[in-house]
């Protein structure tokens, strides 16, 4: 998408952002680890890509000066504080240099990847669903210095939580993850990352789920008004797997999501929930896509956003079904509470849709509280803000449930909502 | 139960009011005592569901004449949830769903909204389940529905069962229940109504809005008045009811058709 684009740069698009790209790529250049050919040419795309502008069709509503804005440098995170881990968890802390797996013994089920068998797989699911040549995903290769790669085997009853905190730190926080379920596989895995500073999380996740493997994932981001988050999550499905990411992200100056899904041969299962907020002079931003490269899948799409002061909240969900994938049923819903006059969404399905015998149905709301629901509530003695906020948390709620159990200790409501998720 | 010397709970004088630009109610005069059970009986389009809308602060409604005293006090003049906490209570036609909050939750703090409004302390999670617990039994519903969503994906029986018990924990002194009998097959029906003639006693009073009989079958009214083009045309004790049940609404239609055509008697 990005890096197709044939506009050239203008001498002003050009100047400043591509000496922010050259200082943080002089910042990151160097070093003997297993990353570092990876990381040279990456580097060198990046170079030559030009900065995603509002005249890309894929950053039309996403402005990224906030993310210029930011140092270019590598950040060290300091170790913040976490809420105890929850029975049934094993927790990695990702900080973009140390090795998360050091001094933890894994549960039966998961091994880490390294060595020839590390390059040759880190990204073959970039391949595959297209995002290697994404500009956020090009960023994240030319810094990131370090890569947690887990292969899962049969059934892993352990949670896995990967969590970060960029802190109040100025810089970048690379995140390179990868995950290999084997066929059969099932495993839950829950993302939380958060920040307190004018930084930018960069995460690349590409997960590959073999023959009937299960990945029950959940990514919780609740940023900070001067951080920055840019997320791409791929996921290569066999078939008879089954794909289930519930993610929410809000409150950062620049959040952007881009989950990328591919039924390599069709005849597997994909759900995808999302909640994304904006407020203040936030932007929150989905851009999702879903591939059926085969016949006989499924997708289960909600998508829900809330913007309220100035904020912006973009969504565009593309799915394409081509000639081959006969018998698709795919679903997808965009559903957004507009909660200020000054607030702006922006939604948009994109099927693309060759194949005749397919369902494919998408829509999407934009509304404000419904008035017969705050009526409802007003007549049972609960005051217009209170009832307001219940049906705020309410509308929040029915994504935030669904991630996994062990979100809970890290608030998902109040994360994100502040007082107003009390 | 008529008590003439029972204090007035609710005045309703000369009552008019619009939707958008279309006036409803073209004045409704209604005197409700403690102990009362008053149903106001109409074809569709009559204005009753208004009323009951205009009386609990529906904001699609603009009150353009007339008066609503409530203990004494003017009720027009309040937010809909300050007659709520004052204990006015709306039983809802058609209950709203509410996705993504607990029922729980949502009873909680509407009870203790009103408790605030009685001067009574807040109840906590716990105290509060006991009561919860206690008030199922009046609607005999399965406390599995308190961790679901409000109404969200209730049948049609099971949201007026919610609604009486939301009744049950109010304890509202005028309950106006709008067509709480409809969508109801004859178990769900004998059930809600059990909890209204339950909760119905010497110092509250309730009004229903009705358009069959048979709710009447089994809560007595000691009113019936029938109401028709926004007004209430006639009252009367329970035989009223019977006799719209035999006759149907076309001596409504009739005696209306003669009111228009001699205005000047009206009022």
């Amino acid at each position: 998408m990005v890096a197709a684009s044939l506009s050239t740069p203008t001498a002003a698009a050009g100047a400043a952002p591509g000496g922010w790209i050259a200082a943080l790529l002089a910042e990151a250049s160097g070093g003997a680890d297993a990353l570092a050919a990876s990381r040279e040419r990456a580097a060198q795309a990046l170079a030559q890509t030009p900065l995603p502008s509002r005249r890309d069709e894929a950053w039309r509503f996403t402005d990224l000066a906030p993310l210029t804005a930011l140092t270019p440098t590598l950040l060290s995170p300091a170790a913040a504080a976490q809420p105890p881990v929850a029975d049934g968890s094993l927790r990695l802390v990702l900080d973009g240099q140390s090795d998360p797996l050091a001094g933890i013994t894994l549960p039966a089920g998961l091994e880490p990847i390294s060595g020839d068998e590390l390059d040759a797989t880190l990204g073959q699911v970039l391949a595959a669903t297209g995002s290697a040549a994404l500009w956020p995903v090009l960023l994240n290769g030319a810094t990131a210095r370090a890569v947690l790669a887990l292969r899962v085997r049969g059934t892993v009853a352990t949670t896995l939580e990967l969590v970060s905190d960029a802190g109040d730190g100025e810089g970048i926080l690379p995140l390179r993850l990868l995950l290999v379920l084997e066929p059969g596989a099932s495993v839950e895995v829950l993302q939380v990352h958060r920040s307190s500073g004018a930084n930018l999380t960069s995460l690349v996740l590409e997960a590959r789920l073999g023959e009937g493997a299960e990945l029950r994932h959940g990514l919780l981001a609740p940023g900070a008004e001067t951080g920055c988050l840019l997320a791409t999550v791929a996921v290569e499905q066999a078939t008879g797997s089954r794909y289930s990411g519930v993610s929410a992200h809000g409150g950062w100056a620049l959040g952007r999501l881009e989950p990328r899904l591919v039924q390599r041969e069709g005849a597997a299962h994909s759900a995808l929930k999302a909640l994304q907020l904006a407020d203040g002079r936030q932007i929150s931003d989905t851009h999702s896509q879903m591939v059926f490269a085969g016949p006989d899948g499924r997708l289960e799409q909600l998508h829900k956003a809330v913007a309220d002061g100035q904020g912006r909240s973009v969504f565009n969900g593309a799915v394409q079904v081509p000639r081959l994938a006969q018998r698709t049923d795919a679903a997808q819903l965009s559903r957004n509470l507009l909660l200020s006059d000054r607030a702006r969404i922006d939604t948009k399905p994109e099927l693309e849709i060759v194949a005749d015998d397919v369902r494919c149905a998408h829509g999407a709301t934009v509304s404000r509280l419904q008035q017969d629901e705050l009526f409802y509530l007003q007549s049972r003695g609960i005051a217009a803000d209170q009832a307001a906020r219940l049906l705020l948390r309410g509308f929040c709620e029915e994504v935030l449930q669904a991630l996994p159990a062990a979100a809970v200790a890290w608030q998902p409501l109040v994360s994100l909502l502040g007082k107003e998720g009390r | 139960m008529i008590r003439p010397d029972a204090p007035v709970l609710l005045e309703i004088r000369d009552l008019t009011a619009r939707v958008e630009d279309q006036p409803i109610l073209k004045g409704v005069s209604l005197t409700i005592r403690a102990g009362e059970i008053h149903a106001v009986m109409g074809r569709n389009g009559s204005g009753k569901s208004t009323l009951s809308k205009v009386l609990a602060g529906h904001p699609a409604y603009t009150v353009t004449g007339g008066s609503v005293h409530y203990r004494g006090e003017d009720l027009l003049g309040l937010e809909p949830e300050l007659r709520a906490r004052a204990g006015l209570f709306l039983g809802f036609q058609y209950p709203v769903e509410i996705p993504g909050v607990s029922n729980l939750e949502f009873l909680r703090v509407a009870t203790n909204a009103r408790r605030a409004g009685k001067g009574e302390e807040e109840l906590d999670t716990f105290a509060f389940e006991d009561l919860v617990r206690e008030r199922l039994l009046v609607v005999q519903m399965d406390p599995a529905f308190l961790e679901r969503s409000v109404n969200e994906g209730f049948s049609g029986g099971e949201k007026k069962r919610n609604e009486i018990l939301q009744m049950a924990l109010l304890e509202p002194l005028v309950a106006v229940l709008d067509e709480t009998d409809s969508g109801l097959d004859i178990d769900a029906l004998r059930i809600v109504a059990g909890g209204v003639n339950h909760l119905a006693g010497p110092d509250n009073a309730t009004l229903l809005i009705t358009h069959y009989q048979r709710l009447l079958d089994v809560i007595t009214p000691d009113y019936v008045h029938v109401m028709a083009a926004g007004r209430i045309l006639r009252t009367g004790g329970k035989e009223l009811a019977l006799e719209l049940e035999e006759r149907g609404y076309d001596w409504v239609d009739a005696e209306l058709a003669a009111l228009e055509r001699t205005p000047a008697e009206v009022g």
